[in-house]
């Protein structure tokens, strides 16, 4: 993918109601279609949601950031979501992660409502860091696998795996602070995925890393689409999905709209 | 219309009642012996002050009623009996030392009552001002807390400065006015604390109408953005006036 | 996982940031050495009269102190929003208010600890009264100061300037508790009214701030779960 189709994707989808589809070539084909508010999981995916957004609205000082939006995510199922800035992509993973509350609709996870105990199959990666910068990786990791109640033995074994599904040496005695961007990047992502969440939420896990990091964790949120994790992942470069987003999503003008599907 | 002729029907009875306790208090009530006409003063301070610790309690209950229930309208009726009962509580603490002034000869005393209802009004302040700084969606919950561990305090704060007076000898006593008061005395007492009180209701229903009218006005400006309607075209304008901190 | 060993983690980890920083630790003891140094020129530390309002210049001194450390307290939880980490774990609130409130005690007392006997020698104090006493004051005044202020600090992240904010809410409601402290050292340094059992000032003050302690951390317990959950 190169910087220009990058460009490209992003242009399309500042327009909103675009559609999309990239094929091997790397051609796109640009399409008008009607909007459809509802969107279910792609043809093949399971009925039932991981995620349900029901008419749901987000007004946040007086500013719209979403808009009556009703979408559903399948388990299983990977989504690429993207938007200018602003757009909302943040506000719509914090709805479901139970953070912060619609002013108007529902926001459900596996059945329940998003801020009650269902928020906690989420894995959420914040543009923020959620790590306390003083302390190393290791200690950071196995705060929060306390705070997920595993026990001693476990602990060790989640932190090391989750190490090392991003990349990052299990050894690492430095506080956070010194790490690279990149680094912390990856370890906010091991965080997130301590528990080993059924629904994964990116909030632009690539924007910090190389080349060489980018493909390792394009190809793990695969293996985790794989196993069953719904997996959304909020960017503005949209290209580095191509080839493994399931969906590709839009947010513009406070409303989700489907671009087409490329796998 | 119909609740606005009820509130009319009532700011007139109160009228008459506060009418009725001026009467009582400056005519009907004999002068005090020793203290002569000043100590009519007392048919104003005592009666604010049980009206005031009512509105606490109030605050307090209102308080809890949110924190359980997350309405909007318990929250309305708790910053609405906040800011009468601090209303009423400065008229204690104003009208206390101009009757000490005369009485004791001196304006203040750290008196047990005094200084209590001094802290209440420090403590119920600091809750207005909470409210006041608080942004704004958070600020219910928040305000709710601080109430309620502000009327848990009202006790300890009696309590303590109760003790804290007995330890030292006491500079003055006022001879509390309340015992052996002659019964025309204590009728006006008791017609100005209904009026007090009345007036307090009514300000209250006043101000919880207002705010829960504001409340409205706000949930209306936000399902005006909501949702689009049909057809029309979906502004882009949203990337130029982002809010900081919630989306980006 | 036991609400024990939450608490214990948090503790843990605060204990820890807090080691490798010492930021408001360091920033608290040299603000109440301060404040001691700049009271002694404000009343003439001379004796009779100093162990007079020597309790209430202690306390004075600890109580600005401890603010400078609860005012602290949230901004590492703050930073990174690693607050919103917690409120998506499936951990209770009370773990982190307890395991903070306990931290803040641990640093408070240290503080204390240290500045006491600087504040002895400053003034020239002799203790009349029994010591042991003074160190209960102590602790349970510390108890009081800190259960309240983490809660508060914890209301004041909602607030605009929330630094301006926190001993504006929290002064008030700790009028009892700094009295209670004020009185029940006054009594023991200068050894008055203990004459026999059951009449000593202290105790009764001691009484009064176990009951304010009792009261305050149930309070805490109560309502922190929905003040960690506001938006």
């Amino acid at each position: 993918m190169t910087i220009a189709e990058n460009w490209a994707i992003r242009a399309i989808s500042y327009f909103g109601k675009l559609e999309f589809s990239a094929r091997n070539s790397g051609k796109f084909k640009v399409e008008m279609t009607t909007p459809v508010p509802v969107i279910s999981g792609g043809p093949g995916a399971p009925a039932a949601p991981a995620i349900e957004l029901d008419h749901v609205s987000k007004v946040f000082g007086g500013v719209v950031v979403l808009r009556d939006v009703c979408a559903g995510f399948a388990p299983g199922r990977l989504y690429a979501i993207v938007g200018g800035n602003g757009a909302g992509k943040s506000t719509l993973l914090r709805l479901i992660a139970g953070l912060a509350q619609p002013t108007r609709g529902k926001v459900s996870v596996g059945g329940a409502p998003a801020a009650g105990t269902a928020g906690r199959q989420v894995g959420f990666m914040s543009h923020e860091s959620f790590l306390y910068d003083e302390m190393s990786a290791m200690e950071n990791l196995r705060y929060f696998c306390a705070l997920y109640g595993l026990d001693e033995q476990g602990r060790e074994g989640a932190c090391a795996s989750a190490m090392a599904a991003v990349g990052l040496d299990s050894k690492l005695t430095r506080r956070v602070i010194l790490y690279s961007q990149g680094m912390r990047q990856r370890l906010s992502l091991a965080r997130a995925m301590i528990h080993r969440p059924r629904i994964l939420l990116l909030d632009e896990p690539f924007s910090n890393l190389d080349t060489v990091s980018t493909a390792q964790i394009t190809r793990m949120l695969a293996d985790q689409r794989d196993a069953g994790t719904t997996v959304l992942v909020v960017t503005h470069q949209a290209g580095l999905l191509h080839g493994v987003a399931d969906e590709f999503m839009n947010i513009a003008g406070g409303s989700l709209a489907p671009l087409a599907a490329t796998r | 219309m119909k609740s606005s002729v009820i509130f009319a029907a009532c700011a007139l009875l109160t009228l008459a009642l506060l009418a009725n306790g001026l009467h009582q208090a400056l005519v009907v009530a004999p002068t005090e012996q020793t203290m002569g006409d000043v100590q009519r003063i007392f048919y104003y301070h005592v009666p604010s002050a049980w009206t005031a610790f009512l509105c606490f309690f109030a605050n307090f209950v209102a308080s809890i009623f949110y924190l359980v229930r997350r309405s909007l309208r318990s929250d309305s009726m708790a910053v609405a009996s906040a800011e009468v009962g601090v209303v009423f509580c400065t008229i204690v603490l104003v009208t206390g030392p101009l009757w000490a002034k005369p009485v004791w000869g001196i304006w203040w005393t750290w008196d047990a009552r005094l200084t209590t209802t001094l802290i209440l009004w420090l403590i119920y302040v600091s809750y207005l001002l909470l409210r006041r700084l608080s942004l704004s969606e958070q600020m219910p919950v928040v305000a709710a807390a601080m109430a309620i561990f502000g009327f848990l305090d009202v006790p300890i704060v009696y309590m303590s400065i109760r003790w804290w007076r007995t330890q030292h000898p006491q500079p003055v006593i006022g001879g509390a006015p309340g015992s052996g008061i002659d019964p025309v005395m204590r009728h006006a007492l008791y017609a100005n604390f209904l009026a007090f009180l009345a007036y307090a209701c009514l300000i209250i229903w006043f101000r919880y109408m207002l705010e829960n009218r504001q409340n409205r006005l706000r949930a209306m400006e936000e399902v005006s953005w909501v949702p689009v309607p049909e057809g029309a075209e979906p502004s882009f304008a949203d990337e130029a006036i982002q809010s900081p901190g919630e989306a980006s | 996982m036991s609400m024990l060993s939450l608490t214990r983690a948090t503790l843990g980890k605060d204990l820890r940031l807090e080691w490798r920083s010492k930021d408001s630790f360091n920033s608290m003891v040299f603000f109440a050495l301060l404040v001691v140094v700049i009271f002694s020129f404000a009343f003439e530390p001379s004796a009779e009269e100093s162990r007079r309002i020597a309790g209430g210049l202690i306390w004075v001194a600890f109580l600005f102190a401890a603010m400078v450390a609860l005012n602290q307290t949230w901004a590492r939880e703050v930073r990174n929003r690693v607050l919103d980490a917690y409120r998506l774990s499936p951990a209770p609130a009370n773990a982190l208010f307890l395991g903070k409130a306990l931290g803040n005690f641990i640093f408070v007392v240290l503080m204390e600890a240290l500045i006491t006997p600087l504040f002895v020698v400053f003034y020239n104090l002799r203790i009349l009264g029994e010591p042991w006493l003074l160190a209960l004051v102590l602790l349970l005044g510390t108890w009081a100061l800190v259960v309240n202020g983490t809660f508060f600090a914890a209301l004041s992240l909602h607030t605009r300037n929330r630094e301006m904010m926190l001993p504006l809410i929290l002064f008030p409601i700790s009028i009892p508790a700094i009295l209670a402290m004020v009185e029940a050292t006054t009594a023991i340094l200068t050894g008055e009214g203990a004459t026999g059992p059951g009449t000593n000032p202290a105790v009764l003050w001691l009484k009064l701030l176990a009951g304010y302690d009792i009261v305050f951390t149930s309070a805490g317990l109560l309502l922190f779960d929905p003040i960690l959950r506001a938006e």
